[in-house]
């Protein structure tokens, strides 16, 4: 009874928790690195260093108005930023953060569930998250926005198929579609995924680099484009969940390119004996160091590449990236039954 | 007692948003009923041991197909709703009385019909497969014994690909 | 109560008659279609609950196909209607009468 109901639960609240502090924290994240990146400062007013900014940000969506356009749906427009925030939260209920630890003389798993389809659901789940872009712009009953929802979403289906497929190799590679056997299966073969299947990890890299509308893919959402994108119509609170929808899924990619293909909770080099000092670190900070360092890559490009336009994007999407994938796979099949 | 609860749950919802989707006059709402329909189906599909399916349900149908049909509703999105005057020779209501009439008789078949026990199935039976899990198991049978339609189906749909665009497109 | 593969088999029944009342009652080109999405996913539910009771994956295989075809029937159907909206501006299958006498 408690295995089945309350241990998850908590599980969960903690899981929740940890996310959306770390979401909220990504936005000082990435304003102080692009201020580095361009030699300034960034924010160092808020708290020591511009620590406590989030916090400020925070409390200024939450008290500002909440306007609905006179003629938008109304449901559909309330609806579409908590249908873009739900798939970035529960993915993480497959992604697994450690293996074991003993608290209070109980095993927990430091995953929240171990389904024998992990992989599948990670991709459905981001699947569905398409349709609260396309809502968003269609519940605002104004052109600009639909427009550049219609355009969002079209470059998300678009690189959906290069992600899928390239996660078709790695589990042709690891044998399995559960996230847990995943890193198994690195830590069996003694070499992560990501130096086996190095075109693979790209084509993730830049396909969830336009997944998740960041530069230098996010013509949908610029402020220089169609005047603010698929959001232009919503203020307050509601804007807020779909600035922390767009860092959660960051972080999401994030997590799943460290599982996949760089050895999610593992330590790095576990046969040295030299570099056993690093058994210091626990598990799940191994997997959150590693993740921070994808998600200081994705500010790290924002901050330096410039944008793409919308039929190059779409151009290197179809013609470029889904071709290398299906060349990958094929090579990666060949090679497997080749070494059987 | 837990899989009852669960059934009866789930088939409400799916019941409820398939009429939903069938009796909205706006599209887009009907669209979205549509989804939740599909993503409580891929529910059924997880209580009923098919996981592998369930997902191919959410990724490929909830995903993907009414995606295809969202943006459809809004390419043609219309100035005047489609059902503006009702027609005289459309008999609506005798029509959902014969509909309903035909559930109950379909029902009472179903439920007093079962006396006989069920015939024995092909060969491919489980203990025949060299792999466990649902999706192993799946694919194993899609790529020895079903193999040619699986070919085939991938014909089809580059068929349907070819034939979508060529359909969209404004000028050949 | 024990859940039969009847108790889906009427499930599937149900969604069936839901799945062609809104293809004849209808008319909105749009929700035709969408009613014989419905009407697909009632026979899967059916496929899929004789497999779990046979203990046999060959109604998961047959879904899978059911759901190919689904989706190449969309895609080619949503092209239609698109070819036709550019021709007369309706998706109403009562305008739809080009080739009437």
């Amino acid at each position: 009874m408690i295995d089945l109901f309350v241990v998850p639960l908590l599980k969960i609240l903690v899981v929740l928790n940890v996310t959306l502090v770390c979401v909220t924290y990504m936005v000082l994240l990435e304003r102080k690195v692009i201020a580095w990146a361009q030699s300034r400062l960034g924010p160092m007013r808020v708290g020591p260093y511009g620590v406590l900014q989030p916090i400020a940000d925070a409390v200024k969506l939450m008290i500002k108005e909440d306007i609905t356009p006179t003629r938008a749906d109304k449901w559909v427009f309330t609806a579409a930023p908590v249908i873009s925030m739900v798939p970035a939260l529960i993915v993480y209920a497959v992604i697994p953060f450690g293996p074991e630890v003993t608290l209070f003389g109980r095993t927990f798993t430091l995953y929240i569930a171990d389904i024998n389809v992990g992989l599948l659901y990670i991709v459905s789940v981001a699947s569905v998250g398409v349709y609260g872009i396309i809502l968003a712009g269609y519940a605002s009953n104004s052109k600009f926005p639909l427009l550049a929802s219609l355009r969002a979403s079209a470059q998300l289906i678009s690189y959906e198929v290069a992600v899928t497929l390239t996660l078709v190799s790695v589990i042709l590679v690891a044998g399995s579609l559960s996230m847990v056997e995943i890193v198994r299966a690195q830590e069996h073969s003694h070499v992560w995924f990501g130096f086996i299947q190095p075109l693979a990890f790209g084509i993730f890299f830049i396909g969830g680099l336009a997944e998740t509308n960041r530069a230098p893919f996010d013509l949908p959402e610029a402020e220089q484009e169609l005047t603010g994108g698929f959001h232009t119509e919503y203020s307050g609170m509601r804007f807020a969940l779909f600035f922390l929808a767009e860092y959660a899924n960051m972080i999401v990619v994030s997590s799943v390119a460290t599982t996949l293909f760089f050895g999610g909770w593992l330590r790095p080099f576990p046969n040295v004996a030299a570099l056993n000092f690093l058994g210091i670190i626990p598990s799940w900070a191994w997997f959150g160091i590693k993740s921070f360092v994808f998600l200081y890559i994705f500010v790290w490009v924002r901050a330096t590449l410039p944008r793409y336009r919308y039929d190059q994007l779409m151009r290197l999407g179809w013609k470029v990236l889904i071709p290398l994938a299906i060349i990958n796979l094929v090579v990666t099949g060949i090679v497997k039954v080749a070494l059987m | 007692m837990g899989h009852a609860i669960a059934f009866y749950t789930l088939s409400a919802f799916i019941l409820g948003f398939a009429v939903m989707v069938v009796t909205t006059p706006d599209t887009v709402h009907s669209v979205l009923f549509l989804v939740l329909d599909f993503l409580f189906v891929a529910a059924l599909y997880v209580l009923l041991g098919a996981q592998f399916l369930a997902v191919i349900q959410i990724l490929v149908y909830a995903g993907g197909i009414v995606v295809l049909y969202l943006f459809v509703v809004m390419l043609v999105n219309l100035k005047r709703a489609p059902e503006a005057h009702s027609d005289p020779h459309r008999h609506t209501k005798i029509g959902i009385g014969l509909a309903a009439a035909t559930l109950v008789e379909l029902a009472v078949i179903l439920a007093y019909g079962y006396a006989r026990p069920a015939p024995t199935l092909a060969e491919t039976t489980t203990a025949a497969m060299p792999v466990v899990g649902n999706t192993q198991q799946v694919g194993w049978l899609l790529y020895t014994s079903y193999l040619i339609p699986f070919e085939i189906a991938s014909m089809l749909l580059l068929v349907a690909m070819i034939g979508a665009i060529v359909l969209a497109k404004r000028e050949l | 109560m024990e859940i039969t593969p009847t108790h889906y088999q009427i499930l599937s029944a149900a969604l069936f008659i839901i799945g062609v009342v809104g293809v004849m009652m209808r008319r909105n080109l749009i929700i035709i279609f969408m009613s014989i999405e419905l009407i697909l996913n009632a026979v899967n539910i059916n496929l899929i609950a004789y497999s779990a009771q046979q203990q046999n994956v060959v109604g998961q295989v047959f879904a899978v196909f059911v759901i190919a075809v689904a989706a190449a029937e969309a895609a080619v159907g949503l092209g239609i209607i698109l070819a036709f909206y550019r021709n007369k501006e309706t998706v109403n299958i009562d305008e739809m009468n080009l080739m009437r006498w």
